[in-house]
């Protein structure tokens, strides 16, 4: 099929990319690396009379560090997120799971900020925000709003951004010494979005000050924070003491449908198996 | 010592080497001709408005307002093209019973399928005619769908087709020896239910088609993406009522068929019926939507399977009952009753046992409609066949090889039959065997399984004899009233260079067709293959033929090019003959050069030969013609068909939490007699292999109870791809089939007939442990966990 006619505009700057936006109200629509807008636009899905590409926009560019934080660029291609040293450094867990973002061809033009706004229940970065507890930098119109990343998904292919909102950047909290990261997801083929994911960042030796985010994506229409599944673990004698009941708690804090690839009782199978692993995985770390 | 000199021994052959494909280099660079890519002067595309229903009355359909959109060229609805193009009916008078309501281009009052057309829009660009497409109403009343086969033939349940009396669109049975008494005094009998998803042929090349018809000479050329160019000839003739000699098609670079454009569907008939009424060329080029909703699907079969066995391994009987579903209409010409007829033909046809009774059934439903796509029925039947060896093996506790070993039909007992009739002039399934054993070490495998279930950890071994058919004779479609030639020709010429001209009637997918038959004509001649140049795909510059399909090209096309490489040789022999003053026996041609045969010596050059040839022919005597171009035909007529044999194995990992499975290994050794080119070989039995692969584990035609397809796009629908698949090892054995010089027999279905059945083989004995057997493809992880008793919630 192909796509309903529409103008396009490169925008040069972020403020220029706001006022196309603006002026263009219903009918425009931004593309970063268009990997979700384009297929989208070609099963006539969408009818934007605008694109307004901002694939280039300075101010959505670049992956720095300061003491407490790292800020991505909402521009950041994947495959710039997979090849960045800082990321290695400092987001392990996202180095881990950008791996599993599609194929090498989309990673190489698919962005961040896309990603995000794109708000896939199944994809892997919206889960390992969550996980990481980034905080969205947004602008529009009124100004600058700063959204927890718990906040920012609100359903399936649904945030917290306003229609005439661009997120600019993703700060990101650097990880305490010690923190431990888990990633794995299961898909039936390489590079397809997950039948069932889980994202788990990890810090605190002690049972006292243990702190664990087990974050599911693919299980729902959003990334979910299993937060009882915690509960448990962080209130247990040790991991391992603590998987039987956050396997359990999964029943409360997951909600899982039937959908063409799994019914809701696979689903839930497979959220248990991967906390299982994921712990192993992190006991086997702590060891290491 | 040597072997014995065989005719294919020629002083610079080609046959059974690596060469790289002629073709190769102008499709890496991207300079193929693909009917996708072309555009003609005044050229208009068509969209069609399909039906949203999978069975539905047409009220009405409004086109006054898409008329009007911009870029609009015409709308013609499925009733106004009743008048450029005639209905169709998909049976064959050797299929007994068979039948089948006409079909129309689009549909005139009442769709039958979800994706049916029931208009047309032809415009000056296809997002012109997609826009105004989406301004044509059509007001619809919807009719109850036929969608579940196994109800499809119940009182209660409407038929489709009133005027047939029921929804039975053929029926088949065969009772052969004595089945009721090998049951009787079996010492086990196993039984399942196979399931095997519809799936689809997924082309990279969606189908594509470029119909012109020029009023001027009153001719139709259709530039299409087919497998077989004559018989679209004759049936664009037939029902665009023209002579065939008034329709050219034309078929360059085919972005991959598999079966999948051999059918005609009513979507380019009405291409081309559009173009006659436009008189204007008009393109069609499937989008991806469309054609999983109208590129024919396949498989989809319920086959109930009992087997009898004695305690010492002897399998005494096979019984299968088939039932496939085969969408609203029999595809035309070649019918969709030929895959349930193959199953029933197939079953047990590599063993020895003669009892053997079965039953297929297929029925009409409304869905896309289905056919024949890549090993046709074979992966039913091996599936089944394997399946049930298996189960039987596990009843009397013996290894799957040791079974196969005792009931495989012996590599000397050949010529033989099967219980179906089917002739064998010479198989190899014991040294096939022998050879897939050790090629992937069987015991070391079965000890590493056992080593690693210790640790939780379930690896299982598949194995799959198969027969495939190949190099068919009339005996598949020409005796049932198709005019669909299983003979093909080939003319080779050396031109005043002598530089060689091949013309065949084999067409070119992908599978190698103009590689084959350079090698072969090259060989034949005692050329280099760098002066042969294959044309082929154009009912006008081609001989008359059957084209590329149901693994062929080899074995016939290009026996008959080895024909008519040797004709031309003796006619340039007898040229060199004159010019040397001797007898073209004595003479051979080696590298380009005439030489003299005992000894090569260098005579004269073909390019000497040609000169005098074209340029002066006043020096040859006045009683001698030159004639530099030699044709020749071949069908087989011993052997309706040459049946090949191979062995498959799978070797894989179950996750028992997850459902997911792991190729680790998949071996494959065949026989398809005289290999022309290795690696093209091994690229059918590979490509094949996954083919089936994706039967096995992925690929899904989804269909919801009112007859809508769920996963229609390449997000949902589950090809195969490079990551899943493990690595494939083929190996050879070689039995030359003694009815054609050459002794070829096809390669492109083997791989695609046993894969599935490996894995799920291979499945089942991971499985082992819990005591379970999945018998239903593909097999995703809910239903490995749903067999394990593994969900939650
Ligand atoms: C075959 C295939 C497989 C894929 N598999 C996966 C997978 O496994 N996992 C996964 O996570 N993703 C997958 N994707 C999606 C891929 O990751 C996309 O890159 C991503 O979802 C969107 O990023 P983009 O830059 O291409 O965004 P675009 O397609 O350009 O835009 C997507 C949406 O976000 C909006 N948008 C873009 N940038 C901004 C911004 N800065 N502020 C506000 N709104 C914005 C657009 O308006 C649009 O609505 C796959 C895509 C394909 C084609």
């Amino acid at each position: 099929m192909k796509a309903y006619a529409f103008d396009y505009v490169r925008a040069a700057t972020l403020d220029e990319a706001l006022a196309l936006l603006e002026r263009a109200g219903d009918g425009g629509k931004l593309v970063a690396g268009g990997q979700s807008l384009v297929p989208a636009l070609n099963l006539r899905l969408l009818a934007p009379q605008l694109l307004i590409d901002i694939a280039h926009l300075p101010e959505l560019r670049g992956i720095t560090c300061d003491d407490t934080t790292i800020h991505l660029g909402a521009g950041t291609r994947h495959v710039e997120l997979a090849n960045s040293p800082l990321v290695a450094e400092h987001l392990p867990l996202l180095q881990m799971a950008v791996r599993h973002v599609a194929h090498a061809a989309i990673r190489n033009r698919g962005t961040l900020g896309g990603n995000l706004a794109h708000a896939d229940p199944a994809s892997e970065l919206p889960a390992c925000m969550i996980a990481l507890e980034a905080v969205m930098l947004v602008v529009g119109p009124g100004g600058e709003r700063r959204i927890d990343a718990a906040d920012f998904f609100k359903g399936l292919y649904e945030t917290a951004l306003g229609p005439d909102e661009i997120l600019v950047r993703i700060s990101i909290p650097r990880s305490p010494a010690g923190a431990r990261f888990h990633f794995n997801e299961l898909a039936r083929r390489a590079g397809d979005y997950a039948m069932a994911g889980l994202a788990i960042a990890m810090h605190g030796n002690s049972p006292q000050d243990m702190r664990i985010r087990p974050v599911f994506f693919g299980i729902g229409d959003r990334p979910v924070l299993a937060r009882q599944a915690a509960l448990c673990l962080e209130q247990a004698a040790s991991l391992q003491d603590g998987l039987a009941a956050a396997q359990q708690a999964l029943l409360g804090d997951l909600d899982p449908q039937d959908d063409l690839q799994a019914d809701a009782g696979t689903r839930m199978q497979l959220a248990q198996v991967l906390l299982k692993r994921g712990l192993a995985d992190l006991v086997a770390q702590g060891r290491g | 010592m040597t072997d014995p000199l065989s005719p294919l021994d020629r002083p610079n052959s080609y046959i059974g080497r690596t060469v790289p494909r002629p073709n190769l280099e102008r499709l890496v660079e991207g300079r193929g001709t693909y009917v996708s890519d072309m555009t003609l002067p005044r050229m208009g595309h068509v969209v069609f408005v399909r039906s949203p229903y999978a069975h539905a009355r047409i009220l009405e359909i409004d086109t006054s307002v898409a008329k009007q959109a911009a870029g609009v060229i015409a709308v013609v609805t499925g009733a106004e093209l009743v008048e450029q193009c005639s209905p169709w009916v998909g049976v064959l008078s050797h299929l007994k019973g068979l039948k089948s309501a006409p079909q129309h281009a689009m549909a005139v009052d009442r769709v039958c399928w979800q994706g049916e057309a029931v208009c047309a829009v032809v415009a000056n660009s296809r997002a012109q005619a997609e826009d105004a497409a989406e301004q044509v109403q059509v007001r619809y009343e919807e009719l109850e769908p036929v969608t579940d086969m196994r109800t499809a033939l119940e009182p209660h349940i409407p038929v489709i087709h009133p005027e047939l009396g029921d929804n039975l669109a053929f029926e088949r049975s065969l009772d052969a020896g004595e089945v009721d008494k090998a049951f009787a005094e079996a010492d086990a009998v196993a039984e399942a239910e196979f399931v095997f998803g519809r799936h689809t042929g997924v082309t990279l090349e969606a189908r594509a088609v470029l119909a012109d018809w020029n009023p001027g000479e009153r001719r139709l050329t259709v530039y299409q993406g087919t497998q077989a160019p004559h018989m679209m000839q004759n049936i664009f003739a037939k029902h665009l009522a023209l002579e065939e000699a008034q329709v050219r098609v034309v078929c360059k670079d085919v972005g991959g068929s598999f079966g999948i454009k051999v059918h005609v569907y009513a979507d380019e008939m009405a291409t081309a019926a559009l173009s006659k009424r436009l008189k204007r060329p008009v393109k069609f080029v499937a989008d991806r939507i469309e054609s999983f909703v109208t590129d024919i699907h396949a498989r989809d079969h319920v086959c109930k399977g009992r087997i009898a066995v004695k305690q010492d391994g002897t399998i005494t009987a096979f019984a299968i009952d088939d039932l496939t579903g085969i969408g609203p209409y029999s595809m035309y010409p070649r019918t969709s009753a030929i895959e349930a007829n193959q199953v029933v033909n197939l079953v047990g046809g590599p063993y020895q046992a003669r009892n053997y009774r079965a039953r297929a059934r297929v029925v009409f439903q409304n869905k896309n409609v289905m056919c024949q796509y890549r090993a046709v029925g074979h992966p039913i039947a091996c599936s089944v066949t394997e399946g049930l060896v298996d189960l039987a093996a596990r009843a009397i506790g013996m290894d799957p090889l040791v079974i196969r070993s005792k009931n495989l039909i012996r590599d000397d007992a050949y010529p033989t039959d099967s219980p179906s009739g089917l002739k064998f002039e010479a198989l190899s399934h014991h040294a096939s065997l022998a050879k897939l054993k050790q090629m992937m070490d069987y015991d070391g495998l079965r000890a590493e399984q056992k080593r690693l279930r210790q640790q939780g950890i379930y690896r299982g071994i598949g194995i799959a004899s198969f027969i495939e058919v190949t190099n068919p004779s009339a005996a598949f479609y020409g005796v049932g009233g198709a005019r669909i030639s299983s003979q093909d020709g080939v003319s080779v010429r050396m031109d005043a260079t002598g530089a060689i001209i091949v013309q065949t009637s084999l067409t070119e997918q992908g599978q190698g067709s103009e590689a084959l038959t350079a090698q072969v004509v090259a060989s034949a001649l005692g050329v280099a293959l760098e002066k042969v140049r294959v044309i082929l795909g154009d009912t006008d510059n081609t001989p008359y033929g059957g084209g590329t399909w149901a693994s062929r090209g080899a074995g016939i096309g290009g026996e008959a090019a080895w024909q008519a490489g040797k004709a031309l040789r003796m006619n340039i022999l007898k040229v060199a003959g004159t010019i040397l003053q001797t007898v073209p026996e004595l003479l051979d041609i080696d590298q380009g050069v005439v030489v003299d045969k005992a000894t090569g010596r260098e005579r004269i050059g073909l390019d000497e030969v040609a000169r005098i040839t074209y340029f002066r022919p006043d020096t040859l005597p006045a009683d001698f013609q030159a004639e530099l171009l030699a044709t020749r035909h071949y069908v087989p007529r011993q052997y309706p068909f040459a049946f090949t044999n191979g062995i498959q194995a799978s070797w894989l990992e179950v996750d028992t939490e997850t459902g997911f499975v792991t190729l680790l290994n998949h071996w494959c050794v065949e026989d398809c007699g005289t290999i022309i080119n290795p690696q093209l070989v091994d690229e059918q039995i590979r490509g094949g292999v996954v083919q089936g692969l994706g039967a096995a584990l992925f690929e899904h035609c989804r269909y919801d109870e009112r007859g809508q397809l769920t996963n229609g796009t390449m997000a949902d629908y589950l090809v195969p791809m490079a990551s899943e698949m493990p690595d494939i090892e083929v190996g050879h054995v070689v039995s030359p089939t003694l009815e054609s010089e050459l002794g070829a027999k096809g390669a492109g279905e083997a791989g695609t007939a046993g894969a599935a059945a490996a894995v799920a083989n291979a499945v089942n004995d991971a499985l082992d442990p819990f005591d379970v057997t999945i018998t239903e493809i593909p097999l995703t992880p809910s239903v490995i966990l749903k067999a394990l008793g593994q969900r939650s919630g």
